[in-house]
């Protein structure tokens, strides 16, 4: 549905985006991950036409986005920028009036439109309420609504969850999630639980540059360390030498614990091994007092990645 | 070939016109324009004792250099300032409907102050013997000046974010516009240079218009000097992509 080559994009010296490729399959959501400044927005302006890139290309239903496409593939997409902005000077109606006018909807059929866009965004009680009086979270539901006015096929939803509260963040993901059943979806965040609850793939951007990408759950397979948390009875010494025999193990940490005799020790590995330090601690006779996979968080994999 | 869709054109001028009138802005506008010009035509109407509205003309492109740049100062800056260049820029409208909108909203809203006059030359016409020729190719050369004016105001609000920079730039060159071809400014410079200013200054051709005779050369000017700044507008937008 979308494909985006080789996109580069200076502003002066600094070089905001470095070759980022990746595509974006009809029906999916896709995330793009990366710290404040990565370039994910520009990434996003430049699907949307509203910036040039310096060089690549970026591609919508196989059509080139270039000046001569531009309006007709902007058509297919509905765009919430970040802080959703918006007029304040324009009440609700008007806003998706113009919004809808713009996007060439038949006067005969903007109504209709208004508010069914006002309706799914549950907008309808505030649709003669002035833009400057709305909450952020009815604003944010407005530039939402923009976005759908036309019902498009594609939609970029920058940061669509900043400077939410926690109830209406959820709320916002709900939706992005029911409309991801219809429509394909990026998003940009740089919120690891958003990627972790909406996402079908992430692309994950720092410093201009792609630095990962997959499913949410394979993403940490990139690079992948496992580590298993043990609380064992024993020396540490020895625990170290007998753990150190299993394969696959990257490197063993122990402290001591609050309880006499009692050591924790934390194996990473490069897969789960598990059953082996079990195996190992037994032939070894030690005392197994608890054992933990700890699942490495999107956080860790976040850090990792954009930390290189 | 630049294509204007008429609906989307026509959407775009609504817009500013409610941006406009949803605001303080326009009956602000609206009553200073009104009083100032009403007040500085009638202080002086009264001493000459004459049936014409030369005065009232004469004071607009000074009353103009003021109020016109506040209508044009937040038409660009403000849309980059608030981020919603980002949402009209991406609702497939063209640069060029774009500033065409905003261009032809802002004339209406001139064109509207300006209707607004129209009792002071009904009331003159039942004073005295008006000439409503030399008044309504006034009207027309204000119309002029007007546009020129917005079309200049609206490329320097292109140019910043800042309202209040946009506002005092316009002021700035569209001063050095009006007085380019003054004698003051003429008499220290060479023959050719100070026809070419003259040629230059919306002074000069206003001035020529309020005798009361449409030259097609002041036409032309007028025409051209709207048009290069309305593609002076569309370039600087597309620059900045």
């Amino acid at each position: 549905m979308i494909t985006v080559k080789n996109l580069q994009k200076n502003y002066g010296p600094l070089r905001a985006l470095d070759n980022v490729d990746f595509e974006v399959q009809q029906g999916e959501i896709l995330a793009l991950l990366g710290p404040n400044g990565a370039g994910k927005t520009t990434a996003m302006k430049i699907i949307t036409g509203f910036l040039k890139s310096d060089a690549g290309s970026v591609e919508i239903d196989g059509e080139l986005l270039e000046e001569k496409s531009l309006l007709r593939l902007q058509n297919k997409i509905g765009y919430l920028p970040e802080n959703a902005p918006l007029y304040p000077e324009l009440n609700v109606w008007e806003h998706l009036d113009f919004m809808a006018s713009v996007h060439g909807i038949a006067k005969e059929d903007r109504e209709k439109a208004i508010r069914e866009a006002a309706k799914t965004c549950g907008l309808m009680e505030k649709l003669y309420a002035d833009v400057s009086e709305l909450s952020k979270g009815y604003k944010q539901r407005l530039g939402l609504a923009q976005a759908l006015i036309h019902d498009p096929e594609i939609l970029i939803l920058d940061e669509p969850t900043t400077g939410l509260d926690p109830n209406q963040i959820i709320e916002i993901r709900k939706f992005i999630t029911s409309l991801g059943k219809k429509k394909t979806i990026i998003l940009s965040t740089h919120i690891m639980q958003e990627v972790e609850a909406i996402a079908d793939r992430v692309v994950v951007i720092n410093k201009g540059r792609l630095v990962g990408e997959g499913t949410p759950e394979s993403l940490g397979g990139q690079d992948s360390v496992h580590c298993t948390r043990i609380t064992i009875k024993g020396c540490p010494k020895k625990t170290e030498r007998h753990l150190k025999k299993i394969k696959n193990v990257d490197r063993i940490e122990h402290r001591p614990s609050k309880e006499k005799g009692v050591i924790e020790v934390s194996v990473f590995t490069t897969e789960d091994m598990r059953s082996d330090i079990v195996k190992a601690l037994a032939l070894a006779e030690l005392e197994l007092l608890e054992i933990i996979s700890e699942k490495q968080t999107m956080e860790d994999i976040f850090q990792k990645l954009t930390q290189k | 070939m630049i294509q204007i869709n008429k609906d989307k054109f026509q959407a775009l001028v609504r817009k500013e016109l409610r941006l406009y009138f949803n605001s303080p802005i326009a009956y602000i506008f609206l009553v200073v324009f009104l009083l100032l010009s009403s007040w500085l035509f009638f202080r002086t109407f009264f001493l000459i004792g004459q049936t014409e509205m030369r005065g009232f003309f004469g004071i607009l492109p000074w009353i103009f250099l003021f109020l016109i740049p506040s209508l044009t100062m937040r038409l660009w800056s403000e849309e980059y300032r608030q981020g919603t260049v980002e949402t009209l820029l991406t609702s497939s409208v063209s640069v060029e409907e774009a500033v065409l909108g905003k261009a032809a909203g802002s004339f209406i809203f001139l064109a509207l102050a300006l209707l607004l006059t129209f009792p002071v030359a009904i009331s003159l016409s039942f004073v005295g013997n008006l000439d409503w020729g030399v008044v309504l190719t006034a009207y027309f050369g204000a119309l002029l000046l007007g546009m020129a004016y917005i079309s200049l105001g609206l490329f320097i609000s292109s140019l910043t974010r800042n309202q209040i920079v946009a506002f005092i730039v316009s002021v700035l060159v569209l001063f050095a516009f009006l007085i380019l071809g003054d004698g003051i400014v003429t008499a220290f410079l060479p023959n050719w240079l100070g026809s070419l200013c003259k040629t230059l200054s919306l002074g000069t051709h206003y001035n020529s218009i309020l005798r009361g005779v449409i030259d097609t050369r002041d036409f032309i000017f007028y025409l051209s000097f709207i048009v290069l700044f309305l593609l002076l507008n569309v370039q600087t937008l597309k620059t900045r992509r």
